[in-house]
C-alpha cells in the first residue's frame, strides 16, 4: 500500500514536467512573440526589446526553458503585466470565490444526483429511468453560460427573485442569495453528470452475483440497494467525479463570467482582455497543476477504498 | 487455404447488430432527425433566410420578435433569425473539422501505441495524460489566445483539446485486438504492421472511434461557442451562436430573444449529437444492445 502511494506520487513528477513543457510551448506559439503581442505592432523597437529582455524572450530557446521550469517548480509562476501582482497573488485574491461557488455547486449535484441515478438504475427502462436519462442528457449539453444566462432571465429578469449580479457582501443572507444563482447553474450540470455516472454504475453492482446472492438471502430491497449496491457503486463514482473536476472549472469559469461574479473567471477574462500572457501562463500552470493533484487524489482515495488497486499494479 | 482461414478467425463486421439496434432505438432517430434538420439549415442558409444576415438596419433595432422579424432584430437591425441560420455553418464546420483532426491524428497515435508498445507506448500516454489534465475548455481558450481567434486556429485549437481522448479510445482495443488469432495469422504470413493496423485492426475498432467522434463533436461546439461568448470566437460581423449570445448579453435586461434563440440553437445541436452519441453507444456495446 504505502509502495503504491509512493510510486503513484513519482508518477506525478513527469507528468507536472511534461505539462510545464506543454505550456511552455503554447506559450511560444504566439505570431511574432509574446513582447509584439502585448504591446501592439507599433510600438517602439526600444520598448520591445526592453519587454523582451524583462521576459527573458532575448535568451536562446534552451535558455529560456530551463528557467521557466525551474521557476515554476520553485513556486514562482510569474507577476501579472497590469497589476504588478504574483500570479499566486492574483489567485489567492478570487480563489475563496471559486471554491465557494465550487464546493456549493458540488454539494447541490452530489445532493441531487446521486439519488437520480439510483432511482434510475433501480426502475431501469421505466419511466423514473427516461425522465432521469433525459433530464441528464440535457444537463450534459448546455454549456455553462447558456445555462446561466436562461437562468439569470428566468430568476433574476422575470421573476425578480434573486439578484442579477452577484456581488461579495458582508450580510450573510444577501451573500448567500447572490451565490444561489451561480451555485444552482453548476450545482444542476454537475446534477447530470454525477446521476450519469451513478446510474451506469448502479447498473454494474447491480448485475454482480453477491447481490443476487443478498436477494436470495432475502435482504430487503432497500437494504439491498443502500447499503450492498450503492456502497460498492460510490467508488468508480468519486473517481469519476474527480475527473470531472477539469470541467467543473471550465463550467465555473463561464458561470463566473456570466453572473458578473468575481473569482478565477473573471481574472482569466481580464488577462485574455489586457493580453497578459505571463499571468495567462501562470494561471495556466496552476490550474493544470490543480487537475494533476487531484487526480493524483482521486488515484489515492481509489487505492485506499479498495485494496485491488493497489495489489494489481 | 489460408485466406479461409483468416477471414474465418476474423470477427464479423460488427455493422449489421449495430444498425439494427439502432433502428429499434427510438432515440437514435430523435438524435439523427435533429442532427439532419441542422445540417440542412447550415447547408440551405442562403435558401431559407428571409434576410442578409449582415444587412444592418438602424430603424429596426432592437425590434421584438413579430411577423416580419420571426426571432427579433440585433442591436444593428440585423435578423436573428438569418444570423442563427448562418450561425449553424460556423458551429457545424467547426464541430465537424476540428473533431475530424482530432480523430485522425489521435487514434493513429492511439493505434501507434498500443500495437508497438514499450517505450513509445510509454512517452505517447505519458503525452495524453498530461493533455487530459489540462480542462478542456481553458486548453482551448490559451491556444486559441496564442494563436489569435480565426475560423482556421478555433479548428486548430479545438482539434487539439480532443486529440487525447481519441488515442486513449484506440489504444486499449489494439492492445486487446493486437493478442487475437486473426492478427497473429496476419503477422505470420509477413504482412507489413502498417498493413495489420490499416486492414485488420482499424475496421475492428472504428465503431468505438465514432461513437466517441459523435460525442466530442458536441463538445467541440460547446467548446466553440463557449470560446465565442468569452470573445475568442469567429470575429465579428460573421454570425456565430456564441458571439450572437456575447453581443445580445449587453441588452439581456430589455431585449431577451438576442440570447434565447442562439441558446436554444447551441442547446439544440449538442443535445442531438449527444442523444446520438449515446444511442450508437448503447448499440454497440453487447451488455446494453437488447435493451432500446
Amino acid at each position: 500500500m504505502i509502495g503504491y502511494v509512493i510510486r503513484r506520487l513519482l508518477l506525478a513528477i513527469p507528468t507536472l514536467l511534461a505539462m510545464l513543457t506543454m505550456v511552455f510551448i503554447l506559450v511560444r506559439l504566439v505570431p511574432g512573440d509574446a513582447a509584439v503581442a502585448m504591446l501592439g505592432d507599433r510600438a517602439s523597437a526600444q520598448t520591445l526589446q526592453n519587454l523582451r529582455a524583462q521576459l527573458g524572450l532575448d535568451q536562446p530557446i534552451p535558455v529560456q526553458y530551463v528557467r521557466f521550469v525551474t521557476d515554476m517548480l520553485s513556486g514562482d509562476f510569474g507577476r501579472s503585466m497590469t497589476s504588478g501582482r504574483t500570479v499566486m497573488e492574483e489567485v489567492a485574491l478570487v480563489l475563496p470565490y471559486t471554491l465557494e461557488l465550487a464546493l456549493a455547486a458540488m454539494l447541490i449535484g452530489t445532493l441531487l444526483g446521486i439519488p437520480l441515478g439510483v432511482v434510475a438504475a433501480v426502475r431501469r427502462n421505466r419511466w423514473p429511468d427516461y425522465v432521469s436519462r433525459i433530464l441528464s442528457l440535457v444537463g450534459l449539453s448546455f454549456p455553462g453560460f447558456v445555462s446561466g444566462i436562461l437562468m439569470l432571465l428566468a430568476f433574476a429578469v422575470w421573476l425578480q427573485w434573486l439578484p442579477v449580479m452577484s456581488r461579495a457582501s458582508a450580510d450573510p443572507l444577501s451573500h448567500l442569495r447572490s451565490l444561489a444563482l451561480p451555485a444552482l447553474n453548476l450545482g444542476l450540470i454537475m446534477t447530470a453528470y454525477i446521476a450519469r455516472v451513478t446510474r451506469s454504475s448502479m447498473l454494474d453492482v447491480m448485475g454482480e452475483d453477491y447481490i443476487r446472492t443478498a436477494r436470495a438471502k432475502g435482504v430487503k430491497p432497500r437494504k439491498l440497494i443502500m447499503r450492498h449496491a450503492l456502497g460498492n457503486a460510490l467508488i468508480p463514482i468519486v473517481t469519476v467525479v474527480g475527473l470531472y473536476f477539469g470541467t467543473l472549472i471550465g463550467n465555473s469559469v463561464l458561470t463566473e463570467i456570466v453572473f458578473t461574479r468575481p473569482g478565477l473567471g473573471k481574472l482569466i477574462l481580464g488577462a485574455l482582455q489586457s493580453r497578459d500572457y505571463t499571468l495567462l501562463q501562470g494561471l495556466m500552470v496552476v490550474f493544470a497543476t490543480f487537475v494533476i493533484l487531484v487526480n493524483t487524489a482521486t488515484d489515492l482515495i481509489y487505492a485506499l477504498v479498495d485494496p485491488r488497486v493497489s495489489y494489481a499494479q | 487455404m489460408t485466406d479461409f482461414a483468416i477471414s474465418q478467425s476474423m470477427p464479423a463486421r460488427q455493422s449489421s447488430p449495430v444498425l439494427r439496434a439502432l433502428r429499434r432505438n427510438r432515440f437514435a432517430w430523435l438524435g439523427i432527425g435533429l442532427l439532419a434538420l441542422i445540417v440542412l439549415v447550415a447547408i440551405f442558409a442562403p435558401i431559407i433566410a428571409p434576410y442578409d444576415p449582415l444587412k444592418q438596419n438602424i430603424l429596426h433595432r432592437l425590434s421584438p420578435p413579430s411577423a416580419d422579424f420571426w426571432f427579433g432584430t440585433d442591436s444593428y437591425g440585423r435578423d436573428v433569425l438569418s444570423r442563427l441560420l448562418y450561425g449553424a455553418r460556423i458551429s457545424l464546420a467547426i464541430g465537424f473539422l476540428s473533431v475530424l483532426i482530432a480523430m485522425v491524428v489521435g487514434s493513429a497515435l492511439g493505434i501507434l501505441a498500443g500495437y508497438i508498445g514499450g517505450v513509445f507506448d510509454q512517452i505517447v500516454m505519458g503525452i495524453v495524460d498530461v493533455m487530459l489534465s489540462f480542462p478542456t475548455l481553458l486548453l482551448g481558450l490559451m491556444v486559441a489566445a496564442m494563436l489569435g481567434a480565426s475560423f482556421e486556429n478555433l479548428i486548430i485549437a479545438i482539434a487539439i483539446t480532443e486529440t487525447a481522448p481519441f488515442a486513449r479510445v484506440a489504444r486499449a482495443p489494439t492492445i486487446a485486438m493486437k493478442r487475437r488469432d486473426f492478427v497473429e495469422a496476419g503477422r505470420s504470413l509477413g504482412y507489413t504492421p502498417l498493413h495489420i493496423m490499416r486492414v485488420h485492426i482499424l475496421p475492428n475498432i472504428l465503431s468505438d472511434i465514432v461513437v466517441v467522434a459523435s460525442l466530442w463533436m458536441a463538445s467541440a461546439i460547446r467548446t466553440e461557442a463557449s470560446l465565442a461568448f468569452i470573445g475568442l470566437g469567429v470575429l465579428p460581423p460573421t454570425a456565430t451562436w456564441g458571439g450572437m449570445i456575447r453581443e445580445g448579453f449587453d441588452n439581456i435586461l430589455s431585449a431577451w430573444w438576442l440570447v434565447v434563440f442562439p441558446s436554444l440553437a447551441i442547446l439544440l445541436a449538442v443535445l442531438a449529437l449527444n442523444i446520438l452519441g449515446d444511442a450508437l453507444r448503447d448499440a454497440i456495446d453487447p451488455k446494453t444492445r437488447s435493451q432500446g
